[in-house]
């Protein structure tokens, strides 16, 4: 599953990832918008507070499941086919590198129709396109809902693109996700 | 077959006539990536098919020349990773001073951001006048805009703040000038750069080099492609060169990984092992944090 979040997303993610039990079997991919120069320990810092593996991505790496994997600050993080993950340093997308739609569409077409996609809050439109690329290739599409979101402005982009499947307060979200992972 | 998978096989046969029709070959780079690229460019060209791309750009060589441009979307900025630079200066340069004259290249530097940042180091480092710098890219527009030393006005906020946070000693303004919405860099700095056209895809070695920078690059490249280019990174350098990747690339996983100690594994600096006693040497003399690779 690939989740984008902007502004408020580490707080959001937090209360999500507390929601998915020890052993879950999915990958969670996460682009989340952050300064450039931001070091790698953010991921340390949330890790601390959730039950599952959390990492920033490296080139080439094989995507396991059960393992949350973010986009390196400044780069974008995009999905092979081989399901194995790449970066790139290529253009902004959106204003931003990370960027939620470069995710979204690469994985679209790795995944198909098992692909869960989840925008979360954010303050501009990046998500929406690669949300629409995941929901026409039969997959799910989830917003936070606006009215929960420290800036609203992603999901409500989301939900004007795309007919979602959920729009969900954060705590349904981690709830949403903890039941696609079960048996 | 679904659509994605048709989409697969036309990529791949866009990039079999590009190579045998051009000579640049990206077959071995990250299908992802490439992928996307192609998508910016159709949607750009109102092209609706990746096969109908392929069809005209066989006959149509200006058609093709956009593409290219496409393909190597310059994206840096002068010192991009500012702890680099900083890192550089401090551990490296020491090293550097030793030789009489010095030889860098830097491979894959796009529009010449990064080149002259390094040339900014090493003069504030008294090192410029007895360097040489190659600075290649295998696509000629963008070696254009690295020889010109051209810059929009409005990056250059951000470069200062790079530029202090990498340790720089002087000012930044005294590097370039100011026209209009642009800046130009200085003439002083290009002296010693020489800019030239070599495709690390297909291209061999051609010169003894001291230090190596090529920073995201590997990243759009497989696994044999990285091995290629790594090969002749080890066959360039001088006995204990130095070699400068991107921050999200490393040798660990590849061929040349025993011939090179590691010198940070943060900056993803290293340097290439020559005799034993040149390693014991190297454990004495360099910083505390060196090690040889696990």
């Amino acid at each position: 599953m690939v989740i984008g979040a902007s502004c408020g997303g580490l707080a959001a993610l937090a209360q999500i990832f507390a929601l998915l039990p020890a052993g879950y079997p999915l990958p969670v991919l996460v682009a989340q918008h952050l300064h450039p120069l931001q070091d790698e320990g953010f991921s340390l810092h949330l890790g601390a507070r959730c039950p599952l593996p959390i990492k920033v991505a490296d080139e080439k790496e094989a995507i396991a499941g059960g393992q949350i994997y973010f986009a390196p600050p400044n780069y974008h993080l995009l999905v092979e086919k081989d399901l194995t993950l790449a970066l790139s340093v290529d253009e902004r997308v959106q204003f931003s590198r990370p960027s939620v739609d470069v995710l979204f569409e690469s994985a679209a077409e790795a995944y198909g129709s098992r692909l869960v996609g989840v925008v979360l809050t954010g303050a501009n439109s990046d998500g929406a396109d690669g949300l629409r690329m995941i929901k026409a290739r039969g997959g799910l599409a989830v917003a936070q809902d606006p009215a929960t979101a420290v800036a609203d402005c992603m999901p409500r982009a989301a939900i004007a693109a795309v007919a979602v499947d959920h729009v969900l307060p954060l705590d349904g979200i981690g709830l949403l996700l903890a039941a696609l992972g079960r048996p | 077959m679904d659509r994605d998978a048709i989409e697969e096989i036309e990529v791949a046969l866009l990039l079999e006539a590009v190579f045998r029709r051009y000579g640049y070959d990206f077959r071995h780079y990250s299908k992802a990536s490439i992928q996307r690229r192609v998508k910016h460019f159709m949607a750009r060209s109102s092209v609706e098919r990746i096969a109908d791309v392929t069809a005209r750009l066989l006959h149509d060589q200006e058609f093709f020349q956009r593409l290219i441009e496409d393909f190597s979307v310059p994206v840096t900025e002068m010192f991009r990773d500012p702890d680099v630079y900083a890192f550089l200066r401090r551990e490296v340069v020491p090293f550097l001073r030793t030789y009489p004259f010095l030889k860098v290249w830097h491979a894959g530097c796009a529009s010449g951001e990064e080149v002259y940042s390094l040339a900014i180091l090493l003069k504030e480092e008294g090192l410029y006048d007895r360097t040489t710098i190659y600075a290649t890219d295998f696509n000629e527009v963008v070696l254009d805009k690295a020889r010109s030393g051209i810059y929009h006005i409005r990056d250059v906020k951000k470069y200062l703040d790079n530029y202090r946070r990498a340790g720089g000693t002087g000012s930044l303004h005294d590097y370039f000038d100011a026209h209009y919405d642009s800046v130009i860099m200085a003439k002083a700095l290009k002296k010693n750069i020489t800019f030239a056209r070599h495709n690390l895809a297909s291209d061999q070695v051609f010169g003894e080099m001291h230090l190596i920078l090529c920073r995201n690059v590997l990243i759009y490249f497989d696994r044999s492609l990285q091995n290629r280019v790594l090969n002749l990174f080890d066959e360039s350098l001088v006995r204990c060169g130095f070699l400068c990747l991107g921050k999200k690339e490393t040798l660990r996983f590849s061929e040349v990984r025993d011939r090179f100690l590691e010198v940070s594994s943060t900056m993803q600096v290293y340097r290439k092992k020559c005799s034993d006693e040149d390693v014991l040497m190297l454990d004495k003399t360099a910083s505390a944090g060196e090690k040889t690779l696990p």
